[in-house]
């Protein structure tokens, strides 16, 4: 339906939309993020939810205890590989539609621990996420924008085709794989399914 | 606080058999420390805790070195008769040190207000012997960091009521913290390498 038309009937006091608008609007508006944090990445994510920043203005206020509630995973600080199973085992539990962010540097690269013998190097390597956000820790305003680039990013989802929600589509992977701790290092020590290296230009 | 040769002199009568060494600090702080045996290291720390113008009833900080094997060459100035006529030559002789882990306390006490004193027990080797008593019976808050050196350097603690990793996983086989450990080749994606990382990431592209 084009824009003129649908002006003109909501002049008639005639409202119309489209399933997918609703549904991508019931989506968006109400992201409620599943309350954990990880390290000092989490005390930004309390200080974004509380009133100087307010995420309630973007319907994310309620923090929800278990996974089986919450839509986002807000994955707020370092993943050490003794963590990360723990992690991966939530974000399965979780119900779809579910999205993530990787708050900080540590969460989407490992950042200043990113050499230490017990820290993932991003915690893309094991959950599919939506939003990264730099930073160390990212302000509030950050997280802030990662939201709204999330409510961007449902918005423009559809309910058929190519781009749409994983939880539509029957082929998309519902679980991924909780990695073992091996001798050396997490067993699989990344999820192909989901990360490659990406190809660097590398002189010598 | 009695002075550190005093505290060894104390502890040598106190506790007969014990071999106590000062163990001497170059570093500005120059803060030397007490080597003592580990047959008599429970004995000693319990002196340590119990005596009445010591009292360290309080084991602040326990954490562990890794010393490797260690080759020093040293130049030997030796006469030989050469041509029949003496001369000195310069040799170059190698001395091996082998390695071994030390465990460190940093003792304190709060009733004296004392302190630090630096108690140092050092393994026989770093693998089979790397075993020492465990001082959580004297000081009961060397639990969690006996623990912790037990995790990352590998020294067992005898005597320890609960010795288990504490920050690495139960299945990991390996001490993160020793000098030789190699950290698994997971250098697939570095987007500004330098320095040690730039040649890890080297060596996991040529492989």
């Amino acid at each position: 339906m084009d824009d003129r038309l649908r002006n003109e009937l909501s002049r008639q006091g005639i409202f119309v939309t489209t399933f997918e608008d609703l549904y991508n609007w019931g989506r968006k508006n109400s992201l409620w993020p599943l309350g954990f944090g990880l390290a000092c990445c989490a005390i930004e994510m309390i200080a974004t939810s509380m009133a100087r920043w307010d995420l309630a203005r973007f319907g994310a206020e309620v923090f929800r205890p278990s996974p089986r509630q919450a839509d986002l995973m807000i994955v707020a600080g370092t993943v050490t590989k003794k963590m990360a199973p723990q992690v991966v085992r939530l974000y399965n539990q979780m119900a779809e539609p579910k999205y993530v962010i990787a708050m900080g540097a540590c969460a989407i690269s490992g950042g200043p621990f990113k050499q230490g013998y017990n820290v993932l190097k991003g915690i893309d390597r094991f959950i599919p996420v939506d939003v990264h956000i730099p930073g160390c820790p990212p302000r509030p305003e950050a997280l802030l924008h990662a939201f709204m680039t999330l409510q961007r990013k449902i918005d423009g989802q559809t309910l058929s085709g190519a781009t749409r929600p994983r939880h539509l589509d029957p082929e998309a992977p519902a679980e991924f794989p909780v990695p073992d701790f091996g001798g050396r290092d997490l067993e699989p020590p990344r999820n192909p399914g989901i990360w490659r290296p990406p190809a660097l230009p590398r002189e010598g | 606080m009695e002075s550190l040769e005093q505290i060894k002199a104390r502890l040598e009568s106190g506790v007969p058999g014990a071999r106590v060494e000062i163990v001497p600090n170059g570093s500005p702080s120059a803060q030397a420390s007490l080597l003592v045996d580990s047959e008599h290291a429970s004995l000693v720390a319990r002196f340590l805790r119990d005596d009445a113008s010591l009292q360290f009833d309080y084991a602040s900080n326990v954490t562990g070195v890794d010393w490797l094997d260690r080759v020093v060459q040293e130049k030997v100035r030796t006469k030989q008769l050469i041509d029949g006529q003496d001369r000195e030559i310069e040799t170059t002789a190698e001395r091996r040190f082998p390695g071994f882990l030390e465990a460190v306390y940093h003792l304190y006490s709060m009733v004296l207000k004392h302190g630090p004193v630096i108690l140092r027990l050092r393994t026989a080797d770093r693998d089979a012997g790397a075993v020492l008593p465990s001082l959580t019976g004297v000081w009961r808050s060397a639990e969690f960091q006996e623990r912790e050196v037990f995790d990352l350097y590998g020294i067992r603690f005898e005597g320890h009521p609960d010795l288990r990793r504490i920050l690495m996983w139960d299945e990991f086989k390996d001490h993160p913290m020793r000098k030789d450990y190699q950290e698994p080749d997971d250098y697939e994606y570095e987007p500004t390498p330098h320095d040690e990382v730039l040649k890890r990431a080297r060596q996991h592209y040529a492989t």
